[in-house]
């Protein structure tokens, strides 16, 4: 049986505070989907669209204000036996591999206290075993050579695959990854997101992964969900929603991606705009890429 | 960056882009540029390198975070603090009236003079680059009052209207603080303060590496648009070949302090001849081609 992890109406409202008023912002608007093990859902959209709620609410760091999260089937267990449960199955990968490590301790220290904290090994010598196996996982070799490495002494990929193992010690089955790789310089990105891949594969983990770029999100998921203002607007396998993409927000994102095939298309279409302006046409409404249209469309307010 | 240990004495290039030179004027030739960070032990951070910008062109630099690219352009710009030091090297900057100005021997008033009004710069994160405790006119202000200190204020201030319209952020947001504009108008503002003087040549490093693509496309659009109306050229600084792909003349890739290739845009895309420009090349899964490098085998893909 393959284990799932359902999101069902996931909804968070934040309050903000402007002046005497206090307005309401809804971050997540029912956002549902089912992320089965062995399986990767890419979570798309521009900064503030709601993708990290959705992370840190999965993550239990942020409380829904609605909807529910299945794991198997199961509501997850209020108290913190059952949260610790959840989080042993559940793990993140954060964005900043610069800032998710302590600098004042070593590696071995970051893969040793998830694997003490949820009881992995019975004795020093099985967690050590345990740690370099880990470190023999993302491919950090020698592993007594990186485990007594500090984080500084490192690069940044080295970093997120250490941040990488140090999810997987709790032998997790659902890993978050957010924008696990944008920090990282462009040739090592690749590498790190193979890892990831091939230990997806492995371990039948099910990836549920945070991004802006939909290049990396179509090759890299089975399926993209598209967030814009907290709404999942469009979804759907990832060859379907990249090809063919249905919703306006979703062409917008794509229009906006770089693409060497469009080589000269801006200078050609800018030129064409300012050619019609000059030619007294007056009327060329300049293509700002303005979303406030679809924000009302899509929310059904300003 | 662990690439094959090859140092071409010379850029790798073709016969495209010499043809491509041959038509062009230059703004700014480079020559032997070496710049060392003095430190023990000292670090070349830019090695031998030659780069011509030509007039109204959008000259693309590429290469990883360490290569020296942001160095280089802070030595065109002669913005190095110690311990950068330009070792050697001759820059020559091609004014439009005809005269030559030889930016290695500039220093104080002259230096000041050059500085922006002939080459302007919008910098890395540029989005924390504005004085967080005064006004973005107060800032447009102070290039007015250092370099056309016979401006009057109506001026001044009609000349802020008019960068603001340029940039596309409306002339009322003038008096707001950097807190209170978003990125993307944050980083109008640095290519309307960058604009200001009506340069030459404009370097852009990173301009829009923190922004989101939807507002990064805005901003590259409004770059376009404005090379086209006022015709000056850039260097545009980034990683990320794709974008630059899309909208330079002429790229150079740049690795461990040297130029390594040069050529159009499209040779560069179609048929890179350096190892690194492949390897960088295909660093980036294709939005809409097949998967490249990516050697995911998933399941329930079609492809």
């Amino acid at each position: 049986m393959t284990g799932t992890l359902e999101v069902r109406d996931l909804t968070k409202v934040y309050k903000v505070r402007k002046g005497v008023r206090t307005e309401k912002l809804t971050a997540a608007n029912h956002v549902s989907f089912t992320l089965e093990q062995g399986k990767t859902i890419a979570l798309v959209g521009e900064s503030g669209s709601g993708k990290s709620t959705v992370a840190k609410m999965l993550a239990k760091l942020e409380t829904p204000t609605s909807g529910e999260i299945l794991l198997d089937g199961h509501p997850v267990p209020t108290g913190s036996r059952g949260i610790e449960d959840y989080r042993r199955q559940l793990q993140m990968v954060f964005q900043d591999p610069f800032a998710s490590l302590n600098p004042f301790h070593s590696v071995a220290h970051h893969l040793e206290r998830p694997l003490r904290i949820h009881r992995r090994g019975r004795n020093r010598a099985e967690i050590d075993a345990e740690v370099h196996r880990l470190l023999d996982r993302v491919r950090l070799t020698p592993t007594e050579v990186f485990a007594e490495k500090k984080p500084h002494e490192m690069s940044g990929g080295q970093r997120q695959r250490v941040a990488i193992a140090r999810a997987l010690a709790p032998g997790a089955r659902f890993l978050i990854a957010d924008e696990p790789v944008s920090m990282l310089d462009v040739s090592i990105r690749l590498g790190v997101l193979n890892l990831l891949a091939q230990l997806q594969r492995e371990e039948n983990l099910g990836v549920l992964y945070i991004t802006h770029d939909l290049a990396t999100a179509r090759h890299f998921s089975d399926e993209i969900l598209v967030m814009f203002r907290g709404n999942v607007v469009e979804r759907g396998p990832s060859d379907e929603v990249i090809l063919n993409p249905q919703h306006d927000y979703t062409k917008l994102l794509l229009a906006a991606a770089p693409n060497p095939e469009n080589q000269g298309n801006l200078r050609d279409s800018v030129r064409a705009e300012l050619a019609e302006l000059a030619a007294g046409g007056g009327a060329a409404e300049r293509d700002r890429f303005g979303t406030a249209d679809l924000a009302r469309k899509v929310t059904g307010r300003d | 960056m662990t690439t094959d240990a090859i140092t071409p004495t010379r850029p790798l290039s073709s016969a495209d882009h010499e043809r491509y030179l041959a038509e062009q004027s230059p703004v700014l030739t480079a020559t032997d540029v070496s710049i060392d960070y003095e430190v023990t032990p000292v670090v070349h951070a830019v090695k031998n390198v030659d780069l011509v910008v030509n007039r109204g062109e959008i000259l693309g630099l590429a290469g990883e975070s360490g290569c020296g690219k942001t160095t280089l352009a802070y030595g065109i710009n002669r913005l190095l603090k110690p311990p950068a030091l330009l070792t050697s090297g001759s820059i020559a900057f091609h004014d439009a009236d005809g005269t030559d100005v030889d930016v290695v021997a500039l220093d104080g008033d002259g230096l000041r003079r050059f500085r922006w009004d002939k080459i302007s710069m919008v910098f890395q994160g540029a989005m924390n680059s504005l004085n967080p405790v005064i006004s973005v006119r107060a800032q447009l202000y102070d290039v007015f009052a250092t370099h056309r200190p016979g401006m009057s204020k109506a001026e001044r201030e009609a000349r802020c209207v008019e960068l603001f319209e340029l940039v596309g952020v409306d002339p009322s947001r003038l008096g707001a603080y950097a807190h209170e504009l978003s990125g993307g108008m944050r980083q109008r503002v640095m290519i309307a303060m960058a604009l200001a003087l009506s340069p030459q040549l404009m370097i852009m490093d990173e301009p829009t590496t923190a922004l989101d693509v939807v507002v990064q496309r805005g901003i590259l659009r409004e770059i376009m648009r404005l090379r086209e109306q006022l015709q000056f050229a850039v260097v545009f600084i980034t990683h990320d070949l794709p974008l630059l792909l899309e909208i330079s003349d002429r790229i150079a890739v740049m690795l461990r302090g040297e130029i390594v290739e040069v050529d159009v845009a499209e040779n560069i895309l179609h048929r890179p001849q350096h190892p690194y420009t492949q390897r960088l090349l295909s660093s980036f899964p294709s939005l809409t081609g097949d998967r490249g490098s990516f050697v995911r085998e998933g399941t329930g893909v079609s492809q």
